[in-house]
């Protein structure tokens, strides 16, 4: 699973941002199981060090992992037979990397109708970066526990994001809607509450969007 | 409400949106200018949270050589277009980083 290999690093990262945001260890490794999704834990620990209102985090973390919805909806036909125990629990490890390295398989496996084990794939992917999630983060609060606090490892963050961003640019109307988002996120990042973080990301929505629309 | 409760709201949050169209399966069709914005969410979100820590220094823009970490993320986006590698990009970021700020 060289799935699990990227992760880790993120897992780390994730520990020892977390430790410097002011999270206890306790707290951080909770995280990673309550919650599970990368971008947005480094979100929330971000949001908790800077003091962002509770509601408000809670709100930008829904916006962040808003695109699992997606996931949903791809993988929903696939997975209507099952019980509803077995829904719950797939969709709990619904990740990025676990659909992705999921999806083709189960797809593959629809060719001659809908494959009665095809769930058993995502359920593998799923748990194997879970597992892998949890180790990785007990790493990074370990090794964050002693090390100073400012060795500029908090670049880290957006250096993640642009690892996760910018192979995602393959279009026209995704190059505009980051551009939109990052320009406005500048200007009003004066506002109080990460407030202009939310503006950003919305006009970067709706720029997107109409991109899309114009051009189909 | 503390940090517990911020976990244990934020978790629900992300559950029920990974199963929203699991669970309405057969019972509901979204809007299509509804479907058309989520590709759009995690880039827009994330590029939001990037280009102030590249751009802004202590509130101010500074783009020029007196940010180290503006450079460092251009070298890091240049990778990351390239390679499309986590580790590359973000390793590439730190030694950028360490050479600016060291030259």
């Amino acid at each position: 699973m060289p799935l699990l290999l990227g992760v880790a690093p993120f897992g780390v990262i994730y520990g020892v941002v977390a430790l410097q945001s002011g999270i206890s260890p306790l707290a951080a490794m909770a995280m990673s199981s309550i919650v599970f999704a990368g971008s947005a834990q480094f979100l929330l620990a971000q949001l908790v060090g800077a003091g962002a209102p509770l509601l408000l985090t809670a709100g930008a973390v829904g916006l962040v992992n808003l695109r699992h919805a997606l996931y949903s909806a791809s993988v929903a036909p696939i997975l209507a037979h099952l019980p509803r125990r077995w829904k719950v629990l797939l969709a709990y490890l619904l990740t990025d990397e676990a659909y992705a390295a999921a999806i083709p398989h189960m797809l593959a496996g629809r060719e001659g109708g809908n494959s009665p084990h095809a769930h058993w794939i995502l359920f593998g992917s799923g748990f194997g970066l879970w597992s892998g999630w949890q180790v990785a983060t007990l790493a990074g609060v370990l090794i964050g526990a002693q090390l100073p606090a400012d060795l500029g490892l908090d670049f880290a963050l957006p250096l993640t994001f642009i690892a996760i961003v910018v192979p995602m640019i393959d279009s026209r109307a995704l190059l505009a809607s980051a551009l939109t988002a990052g320009a406005v996120a500048v200007v009003l990042a004066a506002l109080p509450y990460k407030l202009g973080l939310f503006v950003a990301a919305l006009a970067g929505l709706a720029v997107g969007a109409l991109l899309t629309r114009n051009a189909a | 409400m503390n940090l517990w409760g911020l976990m244990l709201l934020s978790g629900v949050v992300t559950f029920c949106i990974r199963y929203s169209f699991i669970a309405a399966e057969g019972h509901y069709q979204p809007p299509s200018w509804f479907r058309r914005l989520l590709p759009f969410v995690p880039i827009a979100a994330l590029t939001a949270l990037v280009a102030p820590e590249l751009l802004l220094v202590q509130g101010e823009v500074i783009p020029g050589g007196g940010n180290p970490r503006l450079w460092a993320g251009l070298v890091a986006i240049f990778v990351a277009a390239l390679w499309r590698n986590t580790l590359l990009t973000i390793g590439a970021g730190f030694l950028a980083l360490f050479v600016i700020q060291h030259l």
